[in-house]
């Protein structure tokens, strides 16, 4: 088998670059919004920049690997990186439910910026939530893309994702913290876990018995576990005695 | 010297973090069943069902942890 089914992979980097995004589109809007927009978005269009790179060039130098250790090597990396946000998502669905982000508001936090040129403050805070937060997605963007053998579909989720959602938190820029990113974070979690199990295992040269149908049965699997673990989690929290 | 070894270390900290983070019990069950697969199928033994066995059981166990600290 080549080449995993192109709409798992748009959904899955779309859904990954969104979560991502919920934190950047909060960054870059709370410092825009607060010490001007000139500087903010010529530091968000650099960290983009920064991005664009990184995947171009982690995607060539992929792309020259054959596709059988690359998947062995890309699943591995996906599957243990996917455990930490499946387990993460877990731990904070179990604990918060649905809720948005927790923290102060960067509109409430940040400085008022009123001097004359570049405000390097504002450029560089800009820059780095692009640059730190777009690196996960950039990770996800490239093994998505090398495992599936597909960088183009792959890009598309990503690109489109920080596109919709940079949109929507300059229309609604205070909604944005209600977006429920723990959840989003254990949707992608559930599905990264999948196809990182997926791919590893296949990199190995095993057969799996349902080809490409496995990896509904894996997702199945992991929604069902998550679940299970979430009650077991409140179960267990609200046995536990409440500090006076 | 000790500023370029600082960096290397900083560096090796961020992808440590960044794919690995807070339990490496995980990744370590993760090699070690990819491992376990790699032999059984060498041998023609049906090995698939090793990896979703490994997932669920240290997602429970890694969960459990993080849990007990709080």
């Amino acid at each position: 088998m080549i080449s995993t089914g192109l709409l798992p992979v748009l959904i899955t980097t779309f859904l990954a670059s969104a979560v991502e995004a919920t934190e950047m589109v909060t960054i870059v809007v709370g410092v825009g919004a607060t010490r001007g927009w000139r500087s903010t978005i010529i530091g968000a269009i650099s960290g983009f920049g920064v991005l664009a790179v990184i995947v171009v060039v982690l995607g060539a130098a992929l792309s020259r690997i054959p596709i059988g250790p690359l998947r062995l090597i890309v699943g591995f990396l996906l599957l243990v990186f996917g455990l930490q946000w499946f387990r993460k998502g877990i731990t904070r669905v179990a604990a918060r439910g649905l809720a948005g982000m927790p923290g102060e508001d960067p509109h409430e936090s940040a400085e008022l910026w009123t001097g004359p040129g570049m405000d390097w403050t504002a450029w560089l805070l800009s820059f780095k939530g692009v640059l730190l937060e777009g690196l996960e997605v950039a990770f996800i963007v490239v093994s998505f893309g090398a495992g599936a053998n597909n960088y183009g579909v792959a890009i598309l989720g990503g690109a489109s994702a920080i596109v919709i959602f940079l949109g929507i938190g300059f229309i609604v820029h205070r909604s944005v913290r209600r977006i429920p990113r723990s959840f989003l974070q254990l949707i992608v979690g559930t599905l990264l876990t999948t196809f990182g199990t997926f791919w590893s295992v296949e990199g190995l040269g095993v057969d799996w018995p349902a080809s490409d149908g496995t990896i509904v049965a894996l997702l199945i699997l992991y929604v069902a576990t998550a679940f299970t673990y979430i009650t077991l989690q409140r179960r267990r929290a609200s046995r536990m005695p409440v500090a006076a | 010297m000790a500023r370029v070894w600082g960096w290397v270390v900083g560096f090796g900290k961020f992808w440590y973090d960044f794919i690995i983070g807070d339990d490496w019990t995980v990744a370590v069950a993760v090699f070690i069943g990819l491992i376990v697969t790699g032999i059984l199928n060498s041998n023609h033994i049906v090995g698939w069902w090793l990896m979703p066995i490994v997932v669920v059981v240290m997602t429970g166990i890694s969960v459990q942890r993080t849990g007990a600290r709080r």
